[in-house]
């Protein structure tokens, strides 16, 4: 049965509120409350306070968590890269929406800002859920050109209309926002692929150089790795890269309904 | 979260049993069974109205007339496979393990237990009550 409550040993406790840093007193500041669990502390998840020198640090969220973590806080463990909206490492959900840190202004967001991990995954530490079975549901779709026809000399042709159908795909950074926000998804993470994964079985199913489009229908035709779609849109919604994951699901059932009736 | 002693691999895990090759009958009859239910509903609201207050000799008269009693058993027909296909979606959704089995084997019994015993009174009815 679905469990609608956190279990007992991942529920939060209050935090702690670490102390303004002296030198910022007169600072303009923006208070952070961040989701803290370490598997080396025995205890639950807790929400510690921090205050930030808004005039010391980058505009957006990423910049703060940083800022943190070099004057206040070196534990504070959360995954980033690029700082750029490019790589996805530092997908989280901040104000209760799932985003990229470093493309979240601090000012888009009123009061506190409150940051939580991706929901609904196993927590490595902090702000770093536990992706393994999110990237080998990628992996189990075959993301790559599979072609029978012996290999051109130069390339595979695609006319400018067919390329142009990759649009609103290929964009995709496997940042697991849409994933993560999808309650089919948390109900059914094991067996569901969720969107970000159909999205790029989509990409798949619709590049005109791909010679598989039958065996990657077949993989997906199932009721629970693609039918627990229920069109519930939180994946467009969450999407940081402005993609339509939800969009995409509709049109490899549309495939389905296409070479049957 | 995997158990610990299962040593599988993620994408062993992920691919687990396979594809069930199946699922899209389901979504299709689904979809075909509410676009039949848009005017089969509506004139079964209809009906409901326009027999209230009337009389049992009336409402039997109304409902042995072969047109309406066909559209009656269309209605029961399109209308409980589009329930318990809905309430499959739902169990399948959020009942897991042995439970969600049980529940589904249960929701196919009701669905033609209700289905039967709505079919047997429209008949009755339609054939002279």
């Amino acid at each position: 049965m679905v469990e609608l409550a956190l279990p007992k040993n991942s529920r939060l406790e209050e935090g702690k509120v670490w102390t303004k840093i002296a030198s910022d007193a007169a600072a303009p500041s923006r208070e952070f409350k961040i989701y803290r669990w370490s598997p080396d502390d025995e205890g639950n998840p807790r929400v510690d306070t921090y205050t930030v020198n808004t005039d010391d640090c980058g505009p957006m969220v990423l910049d703060a968590l940083i800022w943190i973590k070099s004057n206040i806080d070196p534990t504070l463990t959360f995954r980033r890269s690029c700082r750029e909206g490019i790589c996805g490492s530092c997908a989280m959900n901040i104000d209760g929406t799932n985003t990229l840190a470093c493309t979240k202004g601090m000012d888009e967001v009123s009061g506190d800002v409150k940051i939580y991990p991706l929901p609904h995954m196993p927590v490595v530490k902090d702000l770093v859920p536990d992706l393994t079975n999110f990237y080998a549901q990628h992996r189990s779709i075959e993301p790559y050109l599979k072609t029978v026809t012996p290999k051109p000399e130069k390339e595979w042709k695609q006319s400018p209309e067919d390329r142009e159908k990759l649009d609103g795909l290929y964009e995709c950074i496997l940042c697991a926002c849409c994933s993560t926000s999808c309650p089919s998804y948390w109900w059914n993470g094991d067996r569901y692929l969720g969107p970000a994964t159909l999205l790029q079985a989509y990409r798949w199913l619709i590049d005109s150089r791909d010679e598989a489009t039958g065996e990657r229908l077949d993989d997906l035709e199932d009721p629970f790795r693609l039918y627990r779609c229920h069109t519930i849109m939180n994946c467009a919604q969450a999407c940081p890269k402005g993609l339509n994951p939800a969009k995409a699901i509709a049109e490899i059932k549309k495939m389905m309904i296409e070479r049957r009736v | 979260m995997a158990n610990q002693n299962d040593m599988r691999t993620p994408l062993s895990r992920v691919r687990g049993l396979g594809s069930a090759k199946d699922g899209t009958e389901h979504f299709w009859r689904q979809r075909l069974t509410a676009i039949a239910n848009i005017p089969l509903m509506l004139f079964f609201i209809w009906t409901i109205i326009s027999l209230n207050g009337v009389g049992y000799e009336q409402t039997v008269a109304y409902l042995s007339s072969p047109f309406v009693a066909i559209v009656m058993l269309m209605v029961i027909g399109a209308g409980i496979y589009h329930m318990k296909l809905g309430m499959q979606v739902i169990i399948e959704d959020y009942v897991h393990g042995a439970a969600g089995k049980a529940l589904l084997v249960a929701n196919s019994f009701f669905a033609i237990v209700i289905g039967a015993t709505c079919a047997f009174a429209i008949l009755k009815l339609g054939f002279g009550g």
